[in-house]
């Protein structure tokens, strides 16, 4: 329950940490918050040989409103975002995931560049990321490139991301005006891991109408996933009771071909059909006075 | 051992207003920094994963996990530990005080981590409601009281503060 011995580095600038990442002498890992790595760490999961604090680097926590964008920074602490106004404005449903990231003193130490990097198949803002298709600056020894959200995540503890490349910015568009959404999880206990959660954006037109719909679930599957056939279901359709439970029952049969994880894969495919009606139903509901967009 | 030595790093930070200059290994935990080489043994150890909230401390101002820290991760940083909220001899805060009178604690070890955890959201948010109280609680794990009664000792504290305008963490320097 102690951590290995490793040699530790806080480099004041990104091009510095990605020199230190790129030197193939040294296995290294970068140290954001620390609320998923230092546990690895204590439970003797992970044995890097350096850990890179990229928390010196200053230009890596802030929060930005450019147009119709919001940028978040990797460094920026969840607990930041969950009480920065900006968001708040711009994107409720970002304030709203980050209210279940673990508890409020995790919050207070966790990152969101951190959380993604980490990709924990039950974790809110990688769910958020690629529910929003959320595009990921990140620095690596060849530069600097985006990276879409969907597709970042390769799997379980997973990414895109190459050992020299760091995540730099998480910049979200912010819906339309009007846009709707949804966000539900269950864990047993307020705070733990999900076993399963759902979020989606539902737009209407003057008549009800769905003119777009993204639909996603989490924690049974390992990455958040995406439900082709609830958009598909949706959309150029009234949002009735019938519809909103077609269409969770659907990604719930979509889930069936994923590999299987834990013996409560089962279980966690039923809890994200009842997470997505309930998060589908919030959205109809509640959307309309809290829209997505100021 | 001798490989580890090399990678000692300076940690320089202040605890409970006294500043504390050391050498560590960059491995060690904030929670071992505190109890072994500080000697502050009321930031009590229990999971070492950051579920059972027994080693929080406050560090500038919030609560977080002193388990999931390195000790050179709070180099520059204002840490509060239990023992900083009232000095021996010294009358406790209000909200210590609460905890008594409210039979807010049995057997102690989850004691310290909710201390520091409900004395970063009364000075961070002075009229905290119920609900700002039990989401801060459910941070931390308690196999005596049933909660209830940390409950009423965080409400009693509250209402005591408010009476009062002495600030919730006595120590120097803060």
């Amino acid at each position: 329950m102690k951590p290995p011995a490793f040699e530790y580095v806080r480099p004041s600038s990104l091009d510095e940490a990605v020199r230190l990442l790129a030197d193939p002498a040294k296995e290294s890992k970068v140290l954001a918050g620390g609320q998923s790595l230092i546990p690895l760490l204590n439970f003797r999961l992970a044995y890097p040989r350096r850990l890179v604090d990229i928390k010196g680097i200053a230009e890596l926590a802030y929060i930005r409103r450019d147009g119709d964008r919001l940028r978040i920074g990797a460094t920026t602490r969840t607990r930041d975002i969950e009480e920065s106004d900006a968001v708040a404005a711009a994107l409720p449903l970002l304030t709203e995931a980050c209210h279940w990231v673990g508890h409020v003193q995790i919050r207070n130490r966790g990152t969101i560049g951190g959380s993604l990097a980490h990709a924990d198949p039950s974790a809110e803002l990688p769910a958020v990321c690629v529910l929003l298709d959320a595009e990921l600056k990140v620095r690596g020894s060849a530069g600097t490139r985006t990276a879409s959200a969907n597709g970042f995540f390769h799997g379980f503890l997973s990414t895109d991301l190459a050992p020299d490349e760091i995540l730099e910015e998480v910049a979200f568009t912010i819906p339309a005006a009007g846009t709707r959404w949804g966000f539900r999880e269950f864990a047993h206990r307020r705070g733990d891991f999900a076993l399963a959660g759902a979020a989606c954006t539902l737009r209407l037109n003057r008549d009800g109408v769905v003119e777009q719909a993204v639909a996603l679930v989490f924690g049974a599957t390992p990455s958040p996933r995406r439900s082709a056939a609830a958009a598909a279901m949706l959309h150029g359709n009234r949002v009735t009771n019938e519809a909103i439970r077609e269409a969770a029952q659907m990604t719930r049969r979509e889930l069936a071909s994923e590999p299987a994880g834990d013996s409560e894969q089962a279980y966690r495919q039923e809890l994200c059909e009842v997470m997505l009606v309930r998060a589908l139903t919030d959205a109809v509901n509640e959307g309309a006075s809290r829209g997505v967009a100021a | 051992m001798s490989g580890l030595e090399s990678l000692a790093v300076p940690v320089r930070c202040t605890v409970n207003g006294v500043e504390q200059t050391a050498t560590v290994e960059p491995r060690l935990l904030l929670s071992d920094f505190l109890r072994h080489q500080l000697g502050l043994t009321g930031t009590h150890v229990g999971c070492e994963h950051g579920v059972c909230g027994a080693c929080t401390v406050m560090i500038d101002g919030k609560a977080v996990r002193s388990c999931l820290m390195l000790a050179v991760e709070a180099n520059g940083t204002a840490i509060v530990t239990v023992e900083g909220l009232a000095a021996d001899g010294q009358p406790l805060t209000p909200l210590q005080k609460a905890f008594h009178e409210e039979h807010g604690l049995q057997c102690g070890f989850c004691t310290s981590g909710i201390l520091m955890s409900l004395t970063a959201l009364i000075e961070h948010q002075p009229s905290p409601t119920e609900d700002d109280i039990v989401t801060t609680l459910d941070g931390h794990l308690c196999r005596c009281t049933g909660y209830r009664n940390i409950v009423r000792a965080a409400q009693a504290a509250v209402k005591a503060e408010q009476h009062r305008s002495r600030p919730a963490v006595a120590t120097a320097g803060r």
